[in-house]
């Protein structure tokens, strides 16, 4: 249906914010002015997280220089002129690996709780669905993981496994799989004992199919509002790991190995440290934003109680 | 209340040998030869069998693991394979400073964090409220290694008004404060904004309850109301998060540590995995695990001490 609306030419119209009728466009733009009233901090959170994702494509236009070019003469160059940001210890424009390093900070959060959304909420879908005592043994396993240290148990698997991309976003995903788990099972629990589920049941419909199109979408907002809060997690652990010397290889930008690097000159150069530790807070400042603004809005009861 | 504690004691038993069982199997799965792993590539096979035989890797797997539960559980952690030193001693010899940087940090974020979100709850929707909501959000939002730097450039750096090494002497106790409070304080103000957080909701959850109302009614003072009604209701979730936030705090210290350059179970943990010193890290690693299976005991103990129900 979507698709033909947007093929039509009432639906590319209907698409296109700068062709609407008038009237249309104050509704856009009046919608969106009363969200930013009626939710400031939502909207601020929106904005900051918009800010790092357009920081992270359009990197390569943005950035002044290549983030790994070493300009030598320069090295530890302060703030202004050339460099807005300063440059660090090999002469690399600190501006330019910010904007390119929100690249890897988003990639490692999406990835990882993607992951860990899939995989944990269908242990927890599943294990609450057959109930008794698998229930009861896969939540057991589930405290056990939650009972290591997330940083910890990230950094043992990092430096078990190897620094790279893949193995930090399996280390992240599994420090949250256990929260996802019991995020997606407490709701199935109640959800098993309703009616329509029975129906499905007593049509002979298989379990797959039971829970992945009946029981699914009734616990996928719950699941993706907390995403989103645990993308802010996970935008920390990545920086943390990353400071620690277990994230990406250099030389690729990412805002935790500048840190690092940052700290081994904070005597020289304060501000190396500085701008990625403000670009970090940026981002998972608007992540917890929006989380706690989706989570409002979607549990009424919580509505400014957070 | 002894019932009860035996009752606790008894619960963690299977917990302890669950998460015993995780750190030997993590341990195991790592891809190539530990023996490999230690000697370097162009170890002669001799030496590599030499280093299996002595590290126990030649033994059939559930040897391994009845060998490994045996020793952990009498408190035997074994030898680092770098230092040959026994790894409780390495322990026992920085224990007290990461003890020193939770207890602090915990005081910190509960003085702070329980008024200020009791306040913020009894001004809810006022100025106050915002403020401290904004706050304990900036606050959760710093990774604490970012702010551990941030008040390291301002209060060591800049002012100069705290030391910048934090290496204490256990024996003086002055400089052990001295050399404390600014980890204790990036530390316990991450943990401040948790707990504004937590108390603020469970406080706005007892004040609608009927019987604060009653009390009101019957016209008991406000501030017996808050203090004698709300707040010892109000406390329950208040523990249960002090309790899980210990384990974020213990891991949060691997960081201040290496920030503040303080001794501590975080900066052997990282040496350890630089060095790749498997029999440390299983070390550290179960070692953590008791912790936190003693801390989620006293949470627990504590429950029974603030609400008589649960120990019924």
């Amino acid at each position: 249906m979507s698709g033909d609306v947007a093929t039509s030419p009432a639906g590319a119209a209907a698409a296109s914010p700068a062709t609407l009728p008038p009237r249309a466009r104050r509704g856009v733009l009046g919608a969106t002015l009363r969200f930013i009233r009626q939710h400031p901090a939502t909207a601020a959170g929106f904005f900051l997280c918009a800010l790092v994702v357009f920081a992270a494509v359009f990197a390569p236009w943005l950035a002044p220089f290549d983030p790994n070019d070493q300009h030598i003469i320069d090295r530890l160059a302060p703030p202004g002129g050339d460099y807005v940001f300063g440059t660090d210890s090999y002469g690399r424009d600190v501006l330019s690996r910010i904007l390119y390093g929100a690249r890897i900070s988003l990639l490692v959060a999406v990835s990882s709780i993607a992951a860990a959304i899939a995989v944990g909420g269908t242990i927890g879908m599943v294990s609450a669905y057959v109930g008794g005592r698998f229930d009861l043994f896969v939540m057991q396993c589930m405290d056990v993981l939650l009972s290591f240290p997330s940083l910890i148990l990230g950094l043992i698997v990092v430096a078990l496994l190897g620094p790279d991309l893949g193995n930090l976003v399996f280390a992240i995903a599994l420090t949250a799989i256990a929260p996802f788990a019991r995020i997606a099972r407490a709701p199935v629990l109640t959800l098993k004992e309703r009616a329509f589920i029975e129906a499905g049941r007593a049509l002979g419909f298989s379990h797959v199919r039971i829970l992945f199109v009946h029981v699914l979408p009734n616990i996928l907002s719950e699941v993706l509002v907390m995403g989103s809060l645990w993308m802010a997690t996970a935008v920390r652990t990545e920086a943390s790991l990353s400071f620690i010397g277990l994230g990406v290889k250099p030389p690729t930008a990412t805002w935790g190995g500048m840190m690092r690097e940052g700290f081994e000159n904070i005597l020289d150069a304060p501000w190396l440290s500085v701008w990625p530790g403000l670009a970090i807070l940026v981002l998972v400042l608007g992540l917890n934003m929006v989380g706690d603004g989706l989570r409002d809005a979607t549990d009424p009861r919580m509505r400014g109680e957070s | 209340m002894i019932l009860y504690i035996l009752r606790r004691l008894l619960a963690a038993v299977p917990t302890l040998l669950a998460v015993l069982t995780l750190v030997f199997v993590i341990v195991r799965i790592v891809p190539g030869d530990p023996a490999i792993a230690i000697l370097g590539d162009r170890a002669t096979p001799d030496a590599v069998a030499a280093l299996r035989t002595k590290l126990g890797l030649d033994q059939p797997l559930w040897a391994q693991y009845a060998t490994f539960l045996g020793h952990s559980l009498t408190g035997d952690f074994g030898h680092s394979m770098v230092t040959g030193r026994p790894i409780l001693s390495d322990v026992g010899a920085v224990l007290p400073h990461t003890i020193d940087l939770t207890l602090a940090s915990l005081l910190v974020g509960s003085v702070i964090g329980i008024p200020v979100g009791i306040w913020a709850a009894l001004h809810r929707n006022r100025a106050i409220d915002y403020a401290a909501r904004l706050l304990s959000l900036i606050g959760l939002s710093f990774p604490v290694f970012v702010s551990g730097i941030f008040v390291l450039l301002v209060f060591a750096l800049h002012w100069r008004l705290f030391p910048v090494i934090g290496n204490a002497r256990l024996d003086d106790p002055l400089d052990r404060l001295d050399k404390l409070v600014l980890p204790a304080a990036t530390l316990g103000l991450v943990m401040a904004a948790y707990i504004t957080r937590v108390t603020r909701s469970a406080m706005l959850a007892v004040l609608g309850e009927d019987y604060i109302r009653t009390a009101r009614a019957k016209g008991v003072p406000w501030r017996r109301v808050v203090w004698r009604h709300g707040l010892r209701n109000a406390a329950m979730p208040v523990v249960t998060v002090v309790g899980l936030y210990i384990g974020i705090l213990i891991g949060n210290s691997v960081l201040t540590e290496i920030v503040f350059n303080r001794p501590g179970l975080g900066k052997i943990i990282v040496g350890a995995l630089n060095q790749r010193d498997y029999t440390m890290l299983q070390g550290l690693m179960v070692i953590y695990c008791f912790l936190i299976v003693v801390v989620n005991l006293i949470t627990d103990l504590t429950y029974g001490l603030i609400d008589p129900r649960v120990k019924q």
